[in-house]
């Protein structure tokens, strides 16, 4: 198949690469640049885990394709913080217990960093609609709400 | 919120310094950062990738199977078929550390004439790429000639159904004798009798199943895989006919598992083509595949026939389970089991029969899954309880008061669980964290439920479990602790952590925990049954303290003291009320490391060990003991669309001893979501067997927006078997909701849906049957 050559910007790093023009952007940042945080639940749009940031909005990135992201800036969990130095919203799920298996956590993470640009100070129902296409078996979703509220506070006290 | 309730009996002389305590968990910040790596996230140079080709009909005589155009491809490894493997099978039997067959209960690896459900496997393929891969599977040709299939148990029992396999349909049964029944009934005044249905479920973790095999230098198939169970490494080695030393099963923080990876899952295709090329294979599921490739919870239809005296007092009760084992045996006879004991609940019940069949199908095959069939007798016991209740018109809550199994009371085996049974409490407490009720209004009607349960911990005593655990401290006073048990995402791991460091006197950020690697880690035994907590908690339990006495006694003969009179905190050792007598932790692990004193303990803890209940009366000891504990909910139930809506959410359990309070919660809040899914919405509908709601977008478990706060109120009787008076909430925390869901709807429309899930389809028609009649 004819491969087209793309440049992203992934976590503030240029990648210039050959991609086939079928390949999920999700395939592209796990296999092609091993940032594996990004999780692949469903592979249909439909669980949340795969979400990442396209040009400072979330995309689900198991239903976009790599050629899609030719130019964009793209943002993954690997991007946001590190355990030295977290992002607010790392650093609450981390303290208020917003996580079990953690393999719902990066697409949650996200798509809270996306709520909390638009809106730093959410009421728990603006919280709990942001995240409702975010699927999540283990939780019951509850310490992650109060997660993102922590989050929120973190940010409006320090700035992000 | 939450409200802790202790036993001050209990409380007096116990002073915890880390155990009992929300921590921050050892596993957290490599996921909140993305560096965590899960089994799906591992590759190795040269990589296949694989693929596995199923049947599309759910019953049917394999006539034709060509993989000839499949093998020609270009980037084509490897296509394995049935022809192509020794005849061998792959155990369903108990997963774990007996290594003992037990049943006649295998499903061949790949389908070599007959097909008996939607979805086995015909072949397995490798290839270069997965692209290659998904090409070869439409190239490979096959024919299958439908068989009449039978989807249903009661048509499956009729004489003349289509068998499944061998001379019936009956897969297991299993019975409880006791007291005089017909008696009871005698002196009953009223009997209630009624049918209840559960329904199939799926356990949707978020991470499909997946792994990746390699043959390494010693001959050793090494599986890296998201599993409940590393001791897979025994049946692995038999399907592949090699030693059992000859197969390594590596995990790794698995990202979900709620009983659906406690079964095999890839590892046996990954083993035989690791073995067959010579390469690494890597095979991940898709999530269809996952939905056609796993085992369900067993779909049950139970009979409860009740006898009360005017005042509410069982005095007999009749019980008659059916449930779905599907196309394959698993772990069907055990799930019937569980069933079986706690048919009654915790109630008292000393005339009592029970009957529990598994039948086979040619559905999804049924095997584990959090309550373990326990779940599903509760949701027709506690059903029961309420329409009992209102027949008599007696205060639900009342009328349960007047039959809890007490502590120190038999069991509906004879057993007498060694620990406080706090039902009662329990149920008080989570029924008044209801609060006030929400009225109703026009439409939207508002009621109320309240379901208690009885759930065991820790496997079946005849399974004689077993659970190791390796504890170390090392130069600089950090610690290692080693052991085979896998963290499904309850926070396992770091709870075993928690322990050590009690014990040791460190913080739990000088604690390094290796797990989950059959071949280094000392085998703990399987993450199931409610049982890691339990049995490793108390092996890791038991290796520190082994450890610590040493320490101590080093520690002694330095300040001229006995070794109780030391203590250990803060990565201090001192002696206990002569603060002047200190030395740090570190200086004395040096002192023992220059004089050889073993730095180190393996230990391995014991459950009760015990032999089958009596196969005519079902008497005897099931399992080492029992949580109990109660969920209350209030709904509104939309009468016009038959929409329901969980409003409130209150549980409480007696979990014996906190050991990190965070952990319980998050165990109690998921169990409430995975228990409304089950009573509301998630359905997996079946045609002849063909599975047709495989994606989250047809099966719907509940979101963020359908889900409550549920208020955990925690109680420690500390009266518990495994560590610190600990009892386990990983299964106990679901068993009780979706029955409680049930009474409130039931309560709202005043008019019982006795089919789970209480789909809007299902309500509207209660209603219309209602006003008909
Ligand atoms: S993997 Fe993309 S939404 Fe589920
Ligand atoms: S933490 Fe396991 S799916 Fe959300």
């Amino acid at each position: 198949m004819e491969r087209e050559t793309i440049s992203v910007t992934v976590n503030g790093r240029a990648y210039e690469r050959a991609v086939e023009p079928r390949r999920l952007l999700s395939d592209f940042l796990r296999e092609d640049l091993r940032l594996t945080g990004t999780h692949v639940g469903c592979e249909h749009g439909v669980c949340g885990s795969c979400t990442v940031m396209m040009d400072g909005v979330t995309a689900r990135s198991c239903l976009t394709f790599a050629v899609m992201a030719d130019g964009a800036e793209i943002e993954t969990i690997e991007g946001l913080g590190s355990v030295e130095a977290m992002h607010p919203v790392q650093q609450a799920f981390w303290e208020k217990h917003g996580l079990q298996c953690g393999f719902c956590t990066p697409g949650m993470l996200m798509t809270a960093v996306e709520l909390l640009k638009a809106n730093p100070d959410p009421s728990v129902d603006d919280i709990r609609d942001a995240i409702s296409g975010n699927l999540c078996r283990c939780t019951g979703y509850q310490t992650i709400v109060e997660s993102i509220q922590y989050a929120a506070k973190l940010m409006r006290e320090d700035g992000p | 919120m939450t409200h802790t309730d202790m036993d001050p009996g209990t409380l007096a002389n116990v002073q915890f310094r880390q155990v009992g305590k929300p921590l921050t968990r050892t596993d957290a910040p490599g996921k909140v950062t993305g560096r965590t790596p899960y089994a799906g996230d591992y590759v190795m140079p040269n990589m296949l990738h694989m693929r596995v080709l199923r049947a599309d009909i759910a019953s049917a005589r394999l006539v034709r199977l060509d993989v000839s155009k499949a093998r020609a491809l270009t980037g084509v490894a490897c296509v394995l078929t049935a022809d192509d493997l020794a005849d061998r099978t792959a155990a369903t039997d108990i997963p774990g550390q007996t290594g003992q067959k037990r049943l006649d209960t295998d499903q061949p690896i790949l389908v070599r004439d007959r097909v008996r459900y939607f979805g086995e496997p015909l072949a397995l393929i490798a290839a270069e790429t997965r692209d290659i891969a998904d090409h070869a599977a439409e190239l490979i040709e096959f024919e299958l000639e439908p068989i009449p299939g039978v989807y249903d148990t009661l048509e499956a029992l009729k004489p003349g159904a289509p068998l499944v396999y061998g001379r019936d349909n009956i897969v297991a049964e299993r019975k409880i004798r006791k007291g005089d029944v017909e008696a009871g009934f005698a002196r009953a005044d009223l009997i209630v009798e009624n049918t209840y249905r559960t329904p199939f479920q799926e356990h949707a973790f978020l991470e499909p199943e997946v792994g990746l095999a390699w043959v390494d230098e010693n001959d050793v198939v090494n599986i890296r895989v998201s599993t409940q169970v590393i001791e897979h490494f025994r049946p692995i080695a038999d399907a592949l006919g090699v030693p059992h030393n000859k197969v390594r099963v590596r995990g790794a923080l698995v990202g979900g598992g709620f009983g659906g990876k406690e079964d095999l899952t890839v590892e046996v295709y990954l083993a035989l083509l690791a073995k067959q090329t010579g390469r690494p294979v890597r095979l991940e599921y898709s999530r269809e595949d996952s939905f056609v490739g796993h085992g369900k919870r067993h779909p049950f239809i139970l009979t409860y026939r009740t006898g009360v005296t005017k005042e509410g007092k069982i005095t007999a009760l009749d019980v008659n389970m059916i449930a779905d084992a599907g196309a394959y045996v698993f772990l069907s006879p055990y799930v019937i089991l569980y069933a079986l004991v706690a048919a009654p609940g915790p109630y008292r019940v000393d005339n009592l029969n029970v009957f529990a069949k598994a039948v086979a199908t040619n559905n999804m095959y049924t095997s584990a899954f959090r309550g373990f069939g326990a779940l599903q007798a509760c949701a027709a016991y506690e059903q029961q309880m309420d329409e009992i209740a209102n027949t008599l018109s007696i205060d639900r809550l009342k009328l349960r008061r007047r039959n809890f199994l007490k502590t120190g009371e038999p069991m509906s085996t004879g057993f007498v669980p060694p620990s406080a049974i706090w039902t009662e409490q329990c149920a008080e407490k989570a029924w008044a964290g209801l609060g006030e009720p929400t009225a109703s209004d026009g439409p939207i009607r508002t009621g109320r439920g309240l379901a208690c349960y009885q759930q065991s911990y820790g496997r079946l005593t005849f399974l004689h479990d077993t659970s190791e655990a390796w504890v170390g401290v090392e130069m600089d006073g950090t610690v290692v602790v080693r052991s085979g048990v896998t963290d499904i995402g309850a926070g396992q791991i770091s709870a075993l952590g928690q322990i050590a460091v009690e014990v040791l006197g460190v913080t739990l950020d000088n604690v390094v925990i290796y797990n989950s690697d059959s071949a280094v880690t000392p085998l703990a035994g399987t993450t199931t049954a409610t049982r890691a907590l339990y049995m490793t908690g108390n092996a890791a339990k038991q290796a520190a303290e082994g450890l610590r006495a040493r320490l101590a006694e080093r520690a002694a003969q330095e300040f001229g003291v006995t070794p109780d009179e030391i203590d250990m905190a803060f990565n201090e050792v001192f002696v206990i009320d002569r603060p002047e007598k200190t030395m740090p932790l570190v200086d004395l692990v040096r002192t023992c490391a220059a004089e050889g004193i073993h730095r180190s303990e393996l230990a391995i803890f014991r459950a009760p060990f015990g032999d089958f209940l009596d196969p005519e009366t079902g008497q005897g000891q099931a399992h080492p003991d029992y949580a109990y504990g109660a969920h209350a909910v209030e709904v509104s139930v939309d009468v016009e669309t038959g929409e329901v809506e969980v409003l409130k959410s209150v549980a409480a359990h007696d979990v014996g001893q906190c050991i990190n309070p965070a952990a319980v919660e998050g165990q109690i809040q998921g169990g409430a979501q995975n228990g409304q899914g089950y009573a509301l919405s998630e359905e997996m509908l079946y045609e002849e067997g063909r599975l047709v709601t495989p994606s989250f977008s047809e099966y719907l478990m509940p979101t963020a927006m359908d889900m409550p706060n549920v208020e955990c109120i925690i109680l420690e009787s500390r009266s518990g078997v495994g560590p610190f008076g600990a009892k386990g909430i990983g299964e106990p925390a679901m068993t009780a909701v979706a029955p409680a869901i049930a009474n409130a709807v039931a309560d709202a429309i005043g008019v019982r849906v006795f089919e789970m899930p209480i789909t809007p389809e299902r309500v509207v028609t209660a209603l219309q049957q209602r006003d008909a009649s």
